[in-house]
């Protein structure tokens, strides 16, 4: 075990994966000698040379079109893009090829790839260096779709993302990168997926949150027991696959339900644990489902403190769920 | 450094780039097959007996020629008008059949509109519907095809249209920097549905365009096979020698409508087309082929008599396969089914037992 931080365990994650597997290799805009803007493919280069780890022209579309072409072919592409917010130019690529490949081809053509972007605001980004559009990927059959939030999660959910069959959008809390700090194992760590994290149990209401939301749903939680008010944490970890088993069983425990992330609110991915919730666990609720998210306005830069959600305000929220039932 | 607007066969093909009279023959076979599924199709279609179709009369000799001078081994990524491509490479029509009807014998498994289909072990990979969006698949596979030393090149096919869209300029322009083993064969075949070629773009050859990526690009008669071959014979020999990409541009003319779904007289004139047909790529080798002996009159009316033979037992018998099992819709979006993706296929499992749907 090593104590780093989140960045440094995608860093970990990554050459762990390259000196496992040749056929891994990395690819995407100032990846390789600049080692990455966040510093997340620090040293590959060096290790692994520019065949594997790969600059590429200024073009998202031909980062994951080419990257599909590498995995058609047989190698484990690792596409970066810089920032969530820019992935667009590749969302045909993404949407209508990456997703739909094994599907259209009745299974003949598996079509592996996965692509790591920081998402998320909360570092002064403004409106293109803040979005978090996980829920456009969540939408789409065929993409699995994970968010690490703790170190030892981003080294081991990497690492199962690499050795998956399936396509990974792995998107990545950079707000938190420096951050979150934590043990990471040593050599290959795999956290499955379709496996939700307990952070902490509690008995008054269940908290579901990802990414960047886990460390301020803990800091309510933690508010909150100062008040008797016992809250659980649930660290959703993959939104694809979900792992719905663990948030129907902590609602049948806790009858109140918060849903936090920092996307908008409307069609976000708490619309869909809601109405999970309200389809699988509707009588085991005592209160209606609130949801502590971003607002439905573009993400602004000089606001962004009173657009994200708050520990205040998912405590808020917490506190709403417990009063009405 | 780019030899555009230079067809190839202006000077004959380059050495060791000859094709025999028997080679001529096997494609010309290929080439009339082609012809005569496109046909009938498009009638099986109008009859309602096949959901879709996408012509490729027209485009016989730059297809053929193309798949010709290349290696089996040589991957290729089609958009979904390249039915020479994969009879070149053995697909069989019954094959192609199962596809159109989406019978339980598809490959493709009930999932695609006609003509979208692809076959792994024939290195074709499986066509989509959006545009140009297989041109930076093609020169990812040919980076790996790098990365692992192997001795091949990958193909992709796309038309005029296709040289507006995004993913051109990102596969041309990584084709270019990375210096790829890939051949960009452009069939322009005049019309991207309804716009004519002068609408896509202000430059005077699409093969120009090559130059600004900083390798060659030429413009070949798509109605000469000779010429199309030694094009692609050359681009390859180029690719295989590391010395990057190449820019084909086959000049030809799409005779029937983008799709069924259009009609052309709508768009043009059939004063252009009585033109193009005058040059008719099939018509052009029969007349080679019958001048130089290789096919006798009698031949050519057994060919055409086995052709028809084989397509007419083909739809019949793949007009009777079962239809596709229902419950594999859930198969194939992941390697193994999510838990979600279960409990979707016992509700609709259910549903079916119950009469509320009705397969």
């Amino acid at each position: 075990m090593t104590e780093m931080t989140l960045v440094q365990a995608v860093n970990r994650g990554l050459f762990e994966a390259m000196r496992q597997d040749p056929d891994v290799l990395v690819l995407g805009e100032d990846v390789g000698v600049d080692g990455g803007v966040f510093r997340a493919t620090d040293g590959l280069i060096n290790a692994y040379g520019a065949e594997r780890v790969i600059d590429t022209p200024l073009s998202e579309t031909g980062i994951v079109g080419t990257a599909i072409g590498m995995a058609l072919y047989g190698l484990k592409p690792v596409a970066e893009i810089q920032f969530l917010d820019f992935i667009y130019p590749a969302f045909d690529q993404i949407v209508s090829e990456l997703a739909k490949f094994r599907f259209r081809s009745g299974g003949q053509y598996p079509c592996h790839v996965v692509i790591r972007a920081p998402y998320g605001g909360g570092i002064k980004g403004g409106v293109y260096h803040s979005q978090s559009t996980e829920a456009y990927f969540c939408h789409t059959a065929g993409l699995k779709v994970v968010i690490p939030s703790t170190p030892a999660d981003a080294k081991g959910l990497l690492l199962t993302a690499i050795h998956d069959e399936d396509p990974v959008m792995f998107f990545e809390p950079k707000r938190i990168y420096r951050t979150a700090t934590g043990e990471v194992p040593d050599g290959d760590h795999r956290v499955p997926f379709g496996q939700a994290r307990t952070v902490r149990e509690g008995e008054h209401v269940s908290i579901f949150a990802y990414g960047a939301m886990v460390p301020l749903a803990s800091e309510a939680a933690a508010a909150l027991a100062r008040d008797g008010i016992s809250a659980e944490i649930i660290d959703l970890r993959t939104l694809v696959p979900l792992d719905e088993a663990a948030a129907i069983a902590s609602v049948e425990k806790t009858g109140r339900a918060v849903v936090v992330h920092e996307a908008a609110r409307f069609c976000g991915f708490g619309a869909e644990l809601s109405a999970i919730l309200a389809e699988k666990a509707f009588y085991s609720l005592k209160s209606p489902v609130l949801r502590v998210t971003g607002y439905d306005t573009p993400f602004p830069y000089a606001l962004e403190n009173v657009y994200l959600p708050s520990a205040a305000r998912i405590e808020a929220a917490a506190r709403t769920v417990v009063r009405e039932g | 450094m780019a030899k555009t607007a230079r067809p190839a066969s202006e000077a004959g093909p380059r050495p060791g780039h000859e094709l025999s009279n028997d080679r001529l023959l096997a494609m010309y076979r290929v080439m009339a097959f082609a012809r005569a599924i496109d046909e009938r199709c498009l009638s099986l279609q109008r009859q309602g007996r096949i959901g879709f179709y996408v012509p490729a009369s027209g485009q016989e000799a730059a297809q053929i020629g193309c798949a010709a001078a290349l290696t089996d081994d040589d991957w290729l990524f089609p958009a979904y008008r390249e039915l020479g491509l994969a009879l070149w490479r053995g697909v069989t029509f019954r094959t192609l059949m199962d596809q159109f009807l989406g019978t339980s014998a598809d490959r493709l498994k009930g999932r695609q509109m006609p003509n979208h289909y692809g076959y792994r072990e024939r290195n074709l990979v499986v066509a989509s519907s959006p545009i140009g969006t297989q041109i930076t698949h093609a020169v990812g596979a040919a980076m790996a095809m790098q990365r692992r030393r192997a001795p091949q090149v990958s193909a992709t096919f796309f038309g005029d249209g296709a040289t507006s869209s995004n993913d051109f300029h990102a596969g041309m322009n990584f084709a270019g920097v990375y210096r790829t083993p890939t051949i960009f064969f452009c069939q322009n075949n005049q019309w991207a549905i309804s716009l004519p070629r002068e609408r896509q773009t202000r430059s005077a050859t699409l093969a120009q365009k090559a130059e600004a990526y900083g390798f060659p690009g030429v413009v070949v008669d798509g109605t000469d096979i000779h010429a199309v071959f030694d094009a692609v014979a050359t681009a390859r020999e180029r690719a295989v020698a590391g010395e990057g990409p190449t820019l084909i541009e086959a000049q030809v003319y799409r005779f029937g409508p983008h799709s069924t779904s259009d009609d052309p007289h709508r768009y043009r004139s059939d004063a252009d087309l009585a033109e193009w047909k005058r040059r008719d790529p099939i018509l052009r080798l029969r007349e080679e082929l019958q001048n130089s002996g290789t096919l006798t009159e009698t031949g050519e009316s057994e060919l055409q008599d086995a052709i028809r033979r084989e397509i007419s037992e083909t739809i019949a018998a793949a007009e009777g396969a079962p239809p596709i099992d229902p419950a594999t819709l859930f198969d194939d979006t992941f390697a193994q089914r999510t838990p979600r993706l279960e409990e979707e296929r016992a509700e609709f499992e259910r549903l079916v037992r119950e009469g509320v749907i009705r397969p």
